[in-house]
C-alpha cells in the first residue's frame, strides 16, 4: 500500500502540474478544451490524493511500523480515533491531508460554481493545482514523504504524544486546516478575476460562501484550539499568544475584515482594491502560518520538528506574494470605485474604521510574533515578547473594535442624521454606562474589565434593539406572533441577523476574556483528608479535600488519579479527579514523560481547575494546584454562538430577490445616481 | 478434644469456637506483622499510604512551602521566561510542566535572592545579568523595544488620521443627491406604499 501511496503522490503531482499549465493557458488563450482538461486534472488530482490518504490510513490501521510515519505517531494500543487522527498528527501526514482537502475543495468549487462564472474557472483550476502541487512537491522533494520506510521494523510504534490524545485532537487541527485550506478558493477566484480582468462585483458573489466557510472553519478551529489547550495542557488558560496561535488568528482577522468591507463593495461598488488585497493577504497569511509552524524559526509549543520544509514554504510565500501583488498592481486601473463616500457619519465610514482596526490588530499580532527576530536583527539581542506585552498592545485595540461592533450596524448607509443617531444609540449607550456604573459600585476596579463589560452591555443592547425593532415591525405589518415574527425576521435576512448573532457571540467572548482578570490560584500539598481553601471573586469559599490516590491501568496508559472533594461554603458540590498519566506501548514500556490531566468542574460563573503535579516520597501526599477561572464556560458558549451565527449567514436558500439584493443589486442602483 | 475409636478427632461446640477464635487472632496478628507499611488512609485518618508504583506519578516533588505561594515571589516569576524551551513564564511552567527541572531551579533561585533581602526589581536585574534580557517575559521599555510596544498603536492612529483626511476629501468631492426643497406630500399613493412595503419585505424586515 505504501508503494501505491507513493505512486499516487507522483501521479497527483504530474496531474497537478498539467492542471496548472492547462488552466492558465486555457484561460489566457480562451481554449475550452484546455479549460476542460484543467478542470478534469483537479478531479484526477483529488482522486489520486484520496488514494494516497487511504494508503496511509491503511498503514496506520494495519500497524505497519516499517513505515516511519506509522512508527513515529502510533502504537498498537493507541485508541482507534487517535489512530485515525494520526493522519494529521505529524508534519508529513498533515501535508498530505492539506493537499487532499485542497484538491477536494477545488473540485467542489469547480462543480458548484454557477455557469455564469465559467470564464473564471480555468484560472481557479490552475491556482488550486499550483498550490496543491506545491504541497505534494514538499512531500516528495522535501524529505516529507509519509510513505517513507525504515530499514528495520520496530515491534511497536512510539505512540501519539499524550497531549494529542484528547478529543480536541480529532476536531481542532482538521477544523483549522479546513479554514486555512479553504482560503485558497477565494484566493483562486481573486487571481482569476485579476487575470481575466472581470473585476466587477460578480466574482465576489462566486466566493461569498467560500469566504464564509473559511471564516467559519477558522473560528471553530480557533475556539476548539482554546478549549483543547484549556482541558489538556494544564496551565489553566486558553490563550497564550503562542506564535502558532497567533498564526491562526492572523488570517481570521483579515478574513473578518473582508467579510465587513465586502458589503461596501456589494452595496456601493466601493473598496474593490481593498477587498482584493484582503483576500490575497489572507491567503498569504495562511501560508505564513504554515511556515511558522513548520520552520522552527520561532520557538513554539506547537511547532513540528525543525526541518528543511520551512525553506520550501518561505520560498513559496515570497514567490506567490510577489506574483500576486505584481498582478494586482498591474490591474489597479481597472479597480476604480463605482460610487463615492457621501458622509463621514455613515455605515461605509464606520466599516472602514472597523477594517482599519482589524488590520491594525493583525499587524500588531504579526509585529509581536516577529519582534524577537527583528530585535535580534536590529539590536543583536533576542528578546521575549510575552503574553503581557501582547495584552498591553492588543487589549485597547480589541476594546475599540468592540465599540465599533456596536456602532457600525446601527449607522445608516450613505449618510446618517443626528436624530437618527440619537434614536439608535440612546438606549445602548445608557445600558453600557449603567453596566459600568454598577460594576464600579460593586467594587470592580480592573479598568479593562470594567470597560469590556460596559462596552459588552452597549453592544448587546444594540443587538437586542435591532431584533426587537425588526420583530415588532413584522408583527405590526403582518400580525404575526412574536416567536414567528422573530424566526421569520432571521430567516428572511439571514446575513444581517446571522451577523448580529455572531456579534452577540463576540460580546460574550470579550466579557469572558475580561473574567480571566480575576483568576485566583494556590498550591498545596495534601495528605488524604487534608484540605485547601480558595476564595472566588464572587465571594464563595471553595474547600478542596483530598480523599486519596488510586492507581490503575487503562488501554495505553498507567494512571495515578486523585479524588478531590469540592465544597462551596461548606456544601459538597462534587468530586474532581486530576490525573498523572504514564503512557506505555503494547509491551508496557513507557513512551513519553508522565503527563498531567487536570480535573475541571465547569460552572456558569467560574471553573474549578485542579492539577496534580506529583506525589511526595512515593506516598499519597500529593502536590496540587487549585485555580478558579471566572466565566470560562462563556468562552465556549460564545464560540458556539459565533458558529451558529456563521451557519445562519451561510445557510443556502432564501428568495431570489433577497439574494439579488445582497449581491450587486445596490451597485447597479448606485451606478444610476448622478 | 476426645479421640474416637476410628482415630478421628471429636470437637465439641465450645472447643470448636475456641479454636476458631484462636485461629482468627493468629491470622490477624500475622497479617499485621506481614504488612510493615502504614494502613491505606481514609479521609482524616492520619498518615498517607505508599503508592503501589510511585514512578507512574512522575518525578517526586517536594511539599509546597509558604514561599511557593508567596504572591510577591509569584509576581516576580511571572515576569521571568523559563529557559527550558516551553515559552512559558517560570511560575506557569513550574506549576504546569512537572517534568521540567529548569523552572523549579529558577524558582529556588528567586526564593534565594528574595531571602537575601533583594527587592523584586533587584531580582529581575540579577536574572538579566545572569541570563541576558531574553529572560524577561516583556522587553524593557527602552530603545528599540519601544517600537515593540508602541509601533502598532502609533501606526493605527496615523492610519486613522490619514483615513479621516481621505474620507473628508471624498465626502466633500461627492455630489449630494438632489433633494427637493419641499416634499410634494407627506404620504404616498396606495401603489407607492404597496411597492415600498414589498421592497421592505424583500430587503430586510
Amino acid at each position: 500500500m505504501t508503494l501505491l501511496g507513493t505512486l499516487a503522490l507522483w501521479l497527483a503531482l504530474l496531474v497537478g502540474v498539467w492542471g496548472a499549465l492547462a488552466g492558465f493557458v486555457g484561460g489566457l488563450k480562451d481554449r475550452p478544451d484546455l479549460a476542460r482538461s484543467a478542470r478534469n486534472a483537479v478531479f484526477a488530482m483529488c482522486g489520486a490524493l484520496v488514494v494516497a490518504v487511504a494508503a496511509l490510513e491503511w498503514a496506520l490501521f494495519q500497524h505497519d511500523f516499517n513505515v516511519e510515519y506509522v512508527a513515529a505517531y502510533t502504537s498498537r494500543n493507541l485508541p482507534i480515533f487517535y489512530t485515525w487522527s494520526a493522519l494529521y498528527a505529524g508534519q508529513k501526514g498533515s501535508l498530505l491531508f492539506w493537499a487532499t482537502v485542497l484538491s477536494a475543495f477545488g473540485s467542489l468549487a469547480l462543480v458548484l460554481t454557477p455557469r455564469r462564472h465559467r470564464e473564471l474557472l480555468p484560472y481557479v483550476a490552475a491556482v488550486v493545482s499550483v498550490v496543491a502541487a506545491f504541497f505534494i512537491s514538499v512531500m516528495l522533494f522535501g524529505h516529507a514523504n509519509p510513505f517513507q520506510r525504515l530499514p528495520y521494523t520496530p515491534l511497536d510504534g512510539s505512540g501519539l504524544n499524550p497531549q494529542l490524545q484528547n478529543p480536541g485532537m480529532v476536531f481542532h487541527p482538521p477544523m483549522l486546516y479546513l479554514g486555512y485550506i479553504s482560503i485558497t478558493i477565494p484566493f483562486a477566484f481573486a487571481i482569476a478575476a485579476l487575470l481575466s480582468k472581470r473585476l466587477d462585483t460578480d466574482w465576489l458573489v462566486a466566493i461569498r460562501k467560500w469566504t464564509l466557510l473559511s471564516w467559519l472553519f477558522l473560528s471553530v478551529g480557533i475556539c476548539l484550539g482554546m478549549w483543547w489547550a484549556y482541558v489538556e495542557l494544564g496551565w489553566g488558560g486558553y490563550w497564550a499568544w503562542d506564535p502558532v496561535e497567533n498564526a491562526s488568528l492572523l488570517p481570521w482577522l483579515t478574513m473578518t475584515a473582508f467579510l465587513h468591507s465586502v458589503m461596501i463593495q456589494e452595496k456601493r461598488g466601493m473598496l474593490k482594491k481593498w477587498n482584493l488585497a484582503l483576500i490575497i493577504g489572507s491567503w498569504l497569511l495562511s501560508i505564513f502560518g504554515t511556515f511558522i509552524t513548520r520552520s522552527g524559526v520561532i520557538s513554539s509549543v506547537h511547532s513540528f520538528t525543525q526541518s528543511s520544509v520551512g525553506y520550501f514554504f518561505l520560498a513559496f510565500l515570497i514567490v506567490s506574494g510577489v506574483a500576486s501583488f505584481a498582478l494586482y498592481a498591474n490591474r489597479l486601473p481597472l479597480l476604480e470605485a463605482e460610487a463615492r463616500l457621501e458622509s463621514m457619519v455613515s455605515r461605509e465610514a464606520s466599516f472602514l474604521f472597523n477594517n482599519l482596526l482589524f488590520i491594525g490588530i493583525a499587524f500588531s499580532v504579526l509585529w509581536g510574533t516577529l519582534f524577537p527576530i527583528l530585535s535580534e536583527l536590529v539590536q543583536g539581542v533576542k528578546i521575549t515578547y510575552g503574553p503581557a506585552t501582547f495584552n498591553f498592545v492588543n487589549i485597547p485595540l480589541g476594546l475599540a473594535l468592540l465599540l465599533l461592533t456596536g456602532i457600525g450596524p446601527l449607522i445608516a448607509w450613505r449618510r446618517a442624521s443626528v436624530p437618527n443617531l440619537r434614536r439608535q444609540f440612546a438606549v445602548p449607550a445608557t445600558a453600557g454606562g449603567f453596566m459600568a456604573l454598577v460594576l464600579l459600585v460593586a467594587g470592580m476596579r480592573d479598568f479593562y474589565a470594567v470597560v469590556a463589560m460596559g462596552l459588552g452591555a452597549f453592544v448587546a443592547a444594540t443587538i437586542v434593539q435591532e431584533f426587537a425593532r425588526g420583530t415588532g415591525a413584522r408583527r405590526r405589518q403582518y400580525g404575526e406572533e412574536y416567536p414567528l415574527a422573530f424566526a421569520r425576521l432571521i430567516a428572511r435576512n439571514r446575513r444581517r441577523y446571522g451577523g448580529y448573532i455572531v456579534h452577540a457571540g463576540i460580546v460574550i467572548l470579550f466579557v469572558a476574556f475580561a473574567g480571566m482578570a480575576f483568576k485566583t490560584e494556590t498550591e498545596a500539598t495534601l495528605r488524604p483528608g487534608e484540605s485547601a481553601s480558595l476564595r472566588s471573586p464572587y465571594g464563595y469559599t471553595y474547600t478542596f479535600t483530598s480523599l486519596g490516590l488510586s492507581q490503575y491501568d487503562a488501554l495505553n496508559r498507567q494512571v495515578t488519579a486523585a479524588a478531590v472533594e469540592v465544597r462551596r461554603d461548606g456544601r459538597k458540590i462534587g468530586l474532581l479527579n486530576p490525573e498523572k498519566r504514564q503512557h506505555v506501548d503494547a509491551f508496557g514500556r513507557p513512551t513519553f514523560q508522565p503527563s498531567t490531566e487536570p480535573g475541571i468542574m465547569s460552572l456558569l460563573r467560574e471553573d474549578l481547575y485542579v492539577v496534580m503535579g506529583g506525589v511526595v516520597n512515593g506516598t499519597e501526599q500529593a502536590v496540587f494546584r487549585f485555580t478558579i477561572n471566572p466565566l470560562v464556560w462563556w468562552v465556549w458558549y460564545g464560540g458556539m454562538i459565533i458558529a451558529l451565527g456563521g451557519l445562519i449567514v451561510m445557510w443556502p436558500g432564501g428568495s431570489p430577490a433577497a439574494k439579488q439584493s445582497q449581491a450587486g443589486y445596490s451597485v447597479r442602483l448606485v451606478g444610476k445616481q448622478p | 478434644v476426645t479421640r474416637r475409636y476410628d482415630a478421628t478427632s471429636y470437637v465439641d461446640r465450645r472447643g470448636f469456637l475456641t479454636l476458631g477464635a484462636g485461629a482468627l487472632l493468629g491470622v490477624v496478628a500475622s497479617w499485621r506483622q506481614s504488612t510493615p507499611q502504614a494502613p491505606d488512609s481514609l479521609p482524616g485518618t492520619g498518615p498517607s499510604g505508599r503508592l503501589w508504583d510511585p514512578a507512574r506519578a512522575g518525578r517526586p516533588l517536594d511539599p509546597v512551602t509558604v514561599a511557593d505561594n508567596d504572591a510577591a515571589i509569584q509576581a516576580i516569576e511571572k515576569q521571568l521566561h523559563c529557559t527550558c524551551g516551553c515559552n512559558l513564564d517560570v511560575y506557569t511552567c513550574r506549576t504546569t510542566d512537572f517534568t521540567c527541572t529548569v523552572s523549579p531551579a529558577l524558582h529556588q533561585h528567586v526564593i534565594g535572592l528574595a531571602e537575601k533581602g533583594m527587592t523584586g526589581q533587584q531580582i529581575l536585574d540579577q536574572f538579566v545579568r545572569e541570563h541576558g534580557v531574553a529572560i524577561l517575559m516583556s522587553p524593557p521599555k527602552r530603545g528599540f523595544n519601544l517600537a515593540g510596544y508602541f509601533a502598532p498603536s502609533l501606526l493605527i492612529v496615523a492610519a486613522g488620521v490619514v483615513l479621516t483626511l481621505v474620507l473628508r476629501r471624498w465626502t466633500r468631492a461627492a455630489v449630494p443627491a438632489p433633494v427637493p426643497d419641499t416634499p410634494s406630500s407627506t404620504g404616498g399613493t396606495p401603489e407607492e406604499l404597496e411597492r415600498l412595503r414589498g421592497e421592505l419585505e424583500r430587503l430586510s424586515v
